[in-house]
């Protein structure tokens, strides 16, 4: 593969190839925790935490038990299992040592144990052949892409509570045409960065 | 229990997008034309049908306080014979589709069903509620497909056989770039809540 920059790689994970309007992973929080900016900046927190941290423990994993024995088709369990578990010992380490952070990000845990947006980040690791600093870097440039998105997502849904609309369009249309508006915004930096 | 009625279930009132807004991201994702759609339906329908005879079958050995757990390995194991499969024998899907089909695992629509229905009937109709749900998924993801293939590129082309040709020029090319994923089905959602706000108004 061709060694890219880190630069590189995290503008890609921010912005070029952004996980919730360019590649389509996460969506279901995308459209379900952006009625309110305050949830959304509570799950953004999380899910970059939790995409960093197992974007390093599934490539060790990958890199140092799989590879060596043999048995890459076990990747997509065993990063499953390794994401689960993974949530679970943030939370407890979370509640136990920091209670303020647990009353904030808490409720929005278990569910990232099921975003694919979190699963999608450690196989594009494997998918791209990411060394260790650059899968790390991936990870975070990742989950920081997605709270840009969430954040602006969940501002522009808060103030348009108050825009008198259709009551059909209002809801789950409503967020799609938004999205609509924001991917076809972040589409374009295919073209003004060529990479 | 009638069969034909349960299928029709899983296509209407129980549609996996529309009906219970589960598994958006393949939706949007692989629906840029009606070929990764089947081939996308193809894949999920085999996981789902799998999974929801596996979970009904041991739906009285599993534990209820570990079963999701249980659920998942069960759901992982069919994603990756699905996975090696396909990357065997489909090898142009398998690269056209790329890291959505292992992450059919955490498809919201198999564990969902898996927890809602298959954890609590017999074998036979968790099949039959199998089939409906993955119908209803196809149906979708050839509609959103169509639409997209057909206004992004002004043909439908699938397996090599060109379907409709509309002498659209230019094509509107950003229907099979990402906006023209959210803009197709907000649309669809759009349309939907309208015709179930006039059932409702007539009903009422």
């Amino acid at each position: 593969m061709v060694e890219k920059a880190l630069f590189t790689i995290l503008m890609e994970g921010v912005f070029i190839k952004n996980f919730l309007l360019i590649q389509f992973l996460g969506l279901c929080s995308f459209v379900g925790v952006t009625k309110d900016v305050k949830s959304a900046t509570g799950m953004s927190g999380a899910v970059i935490f939790v995409m960093a941290m197992s974007s390093t423990a599934s490539y060790l994993l990958y890199t140092y038990v799989l590879i060596p024995m043999n048995m890459e088709f076990l990747g997509l369990i065993s990063f499953i299992v390794v994401i689960a578990a993974l949530v679970q010992l943030v939370e407890f380490v979370v509640r136990k040592n920091i209670p303020a952070l647990y009353r904030s990000l808490g409720i929005y845990l278990p569910l990232i144990s099921t975003n694919c947006a979190v699963l999608g980040v450690v196989l594009l690791n494997v998918l791209y052949e990411y060394n260790f600093i650059q899968s790390v870097v991936y990870g975070t440039a990742s989950g920081l892409g997605y709270m840009v998105v969430m954040l602006m997502m969940s501002a522009i849904r808060e103030r348009s509570l108050l825009v008198h609309i259709p009551s059909f369009i209002r809801g789950l249309p409503q967020a799609f045409f938004i999205a609509t508006m924001l991917s076809l915004a972040f589409v374009n930096y295919f073209w003004v960065i060529p990479l | 229990m009638n069969v034909v009625s349960e299928i029709i279930r899983g296509i209407t009132r129980d549609n996996p997008i529309f009906g219970l807004v589960l598994g958006l991201c393949p939706t949007l994702a692989v629906t840029t034309s009606v070929e990764n759609a089947i081939g996308m339906s193809a894949g999920t329908a085999f996981v789902l049908i799998f999974a929801n005879i596996f979970v009904s079958a041991l739906r009285k050995q599993i534990p209820s306080s570990v079963r999701l757990p249980i659920f998942i390995i069960i759901i992982a194991t069919f994603v990756s014979i699905v996975d090696m499969i396909m990357e065997a024998y489909f090898p142009p899907m398998y690269a056209a589709l790329g890291v959505f089909i292992p992450l059919i695992v955490v498809n919201c629509i198999i564990i969902g069903r898996a927890e809602a229905y298959a954890n609590k009937n017999n074998v036979f109709s968790s099949f039959i509620d199998a089939v409906g749900i993955s119908a209803g998924f196809l149906l979708v993801l050839m509609l959103i497909g169509g639409i997209r293939e057909i206004l992004g590129t002004g043909q439908i082309v699938t397996f090599g056989y060109t379907l409709i040709s509309l002498p659209l020029n230019p094509a509107v090319t950003t229907m099979i770039l990402p906006p023209g994923a959210f803009l197709t089905i907000g649309t669809l959602m759009a349309i939907v809540n309208y015709k179930k706000a006039q059932k409702r108004a007539k009903g009422g």
